[in-house]
């Protein structure tokens, strides 16, 4: 499974960090980091996260 | 097996049912029938971004922009856009457009969510908008130029919002609230204050504890008349007073309670029916974190979790299945970007009687403020302005402990 976060459209709000930890976190600076090519055990809270950002930042691929 | 699903209403909710029905194992049709032209797009950035964004952007543009990514699982569910659903009967499983004709469905997913609520007064029509949909903002957006006298009629946090935005693209902005501070019914009162005396040292300007009597005007509003007595001089009002839910196709069927949006139970089962859920704005449900009192939620983040337990709900009651008994307990949770604040909300701060700040000066919001929210001493809600985002998690966990 690859992840992609347009970071143009990324605000930093964090809602992909509560919902996929594993994949997405908020640094010390506030800003996003991920992990681009998460296991696919993880997909359902992937697919969450990508859900849940207000501005539907996060692409999921094959 | 192949049981028909009619998905009444295209945004958010809409869309999140259809795709939640398949990941709960619907396999039969989905039609999703929709008012708008547009495939489900994303609100909030239409009082954000896509009204802050300069250029000359056409409808499609701006479309394309926010338009939510189709997943692969609703690949095959048929999209009805313009079609408006004009009435449903639910025990015979039988709806209306309004291009006349009947279609029929097994199972029943009401997502027609809210409109904006219309003042009642008098004055020119030309010049008064509102900001809901696409086409909304697309005619905001033909009529606003920089320099020009905006009147922001409420203060909540679309209003509030709005306000923002216009006041940053160069408008000469004035908020009218008839109750108290912006958002005082979910801040409270200080953090209310606070947050208007931050605005207004950005240069908007508000008239508080006074509402709009009437319009003046020619062929379009130059004047907003007060109830006070005053007057406001203006280019173009938008009206920002609350929403009515949409519920108008279903009052033929008197089983259901549509007193304010539509009752159901906590599974998102709509009570007075059999086959048919509530999803989104529209969904008037309890929630046990809180109490056993339902009500709507106006939030981006509810669409989503009650698509999800809606879902299960109707797959189970379509296929004779066992529908999850945990108690559906989902965190209410909303955002606001206004000029240099951000606001993150967990639980339902509005049902507070008693409110802390915990951290921060109210005098000083861009360095971060956390207030939280006490019913009968027990938490209820978290209103976060300008925090680090990575504290998010911990103020959400708070809310989620208090599942019975
Ligand atoms: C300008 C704006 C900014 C916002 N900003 C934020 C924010 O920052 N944070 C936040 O948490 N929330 C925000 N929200 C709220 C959020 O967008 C809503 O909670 C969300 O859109 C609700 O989705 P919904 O699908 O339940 O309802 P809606 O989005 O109202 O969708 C209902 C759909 O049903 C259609 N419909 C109605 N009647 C019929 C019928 N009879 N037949 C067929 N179709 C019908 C309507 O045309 C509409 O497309 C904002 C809302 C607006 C308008
Ligand atoms: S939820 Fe969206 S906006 Fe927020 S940090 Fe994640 S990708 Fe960025």
């Amino acid at each position: 499974m690859h992840v992609t976060v347009d970071m143009n459209l990324c605000q930093d709000h964090g809602q992909c960090a509560i919902a996929s930890p594993a994949v997405f976190q908020m640094n010390d600076d506030g800003k996003l980091e991920y992990n681009g090519n998460p296991d696919d055990s993880l997909r359902d809270e992937v697919e969450e996260a990508a859900d849940v950002c207000p501005v539907q930042a996060i692409l999921v691929e094959d | 097996m192949s049981a028909h699903v009619a998905v009444v209403g295209g945004s958010l909710a809409g869309l999140r049912a259809a795709e939640q029905l398949r990941s709960a194992g619907h396999e039969g049709p989905i039609t999703v029938f929709s008012e708008e032209a547009h495939l489900p797009y994303n609100r909030p950035p239409l009082s954000k971004e896509l009204l802050a964004d300069e250029g000359e952007p056409t409808a499609d543009d701006l479309h394309a922009r926010v338009a939510f990514r189709r997943r692969k699982s609703t690949e095959d569910v048929d999209f009805q856009l313009g079609v408006g659903v004009e009435q449903a009967d639910l025990a015979a499983g039988t709806l209306q457009t309004y291009d006349g004709q009947t279609h029929e469905f097994d199972g029943l997913v009401v997502a027609t969510g809210l409109r904006p609520r219309r003042l009642r007064v008098t004055g020119p029509e030309e010049g008064r908008h509102v900001l809901r949909t696409l086409e909304d903002l697309i005619r905001l957006r033909g009529q606003v130029r920089p320099g020009q006298d905006v009147v922001v009629v409420g203060a909540g946090f679309i209003g509030c919002e709005t306000a923002a935005t216009l006041l940053k693209k160069g408008c000469s902005v004035t908020l009218v609230e008839p109750t108290g501070a912006p958002m005082n019914r979910v801040l409270g009162v200080e953090l209310a204050d606070a947050v208007q005396r931050h605005h207004e040292a950005a240069g908007m300007r508000f008239v508080i504890d006074d509402g709009v009597h009437g319009y003046g005007g020619g062929d379009a509003v130059a004047e907003v008349q007060l109830a006070s007595g005053g007057s406001l001089t203006v280019d173009l009002v938008i009206e920002s007073v609350g929403s009515v839910p949409n519920v108008e196709w279903l009052e033929g069927n008197t089983s259901l309670d549509l007193s304010d949006g539509v009752l159901t139970d906590n599974s998102m089962g709509v009570v007075g029916a059999d086959r048919a859920v509530a999803v989104g704005d529209i969904a008037r449900f309890p929630n046990p974190l809180f109490d056993d009192v339902p009500r709507r939620v106006e939030h981006w983040s509810i669409p989503t979790d009650t698509a999800k337990r809606a879902a299960q709900s109707l797959q189970a009651m379509l296929s004779g299945g066992q529908a999850p008994d945990a108690p559906f307990a989902p965190i209410p949770s909303f955002w606001s970007d206004q000029l240099d604040l951000r606001f993150q909300s967990f639980g339902s701060p509005s049902l507070a009687d008693e409110i802390r700040i915990d951290e921060g000066n109210l005098d000083a919001l861009t360095d971060g403020v956390l207030a939280t929210y006490l019913r009968d001493g027990r938490l209820v809600g978290s209103v976060a302005v300008n925090l680090d985002p990575a504290r998010q998690r911990r103020l959400r966990d708070d809310i989620a402990a208090l599942a019975p």
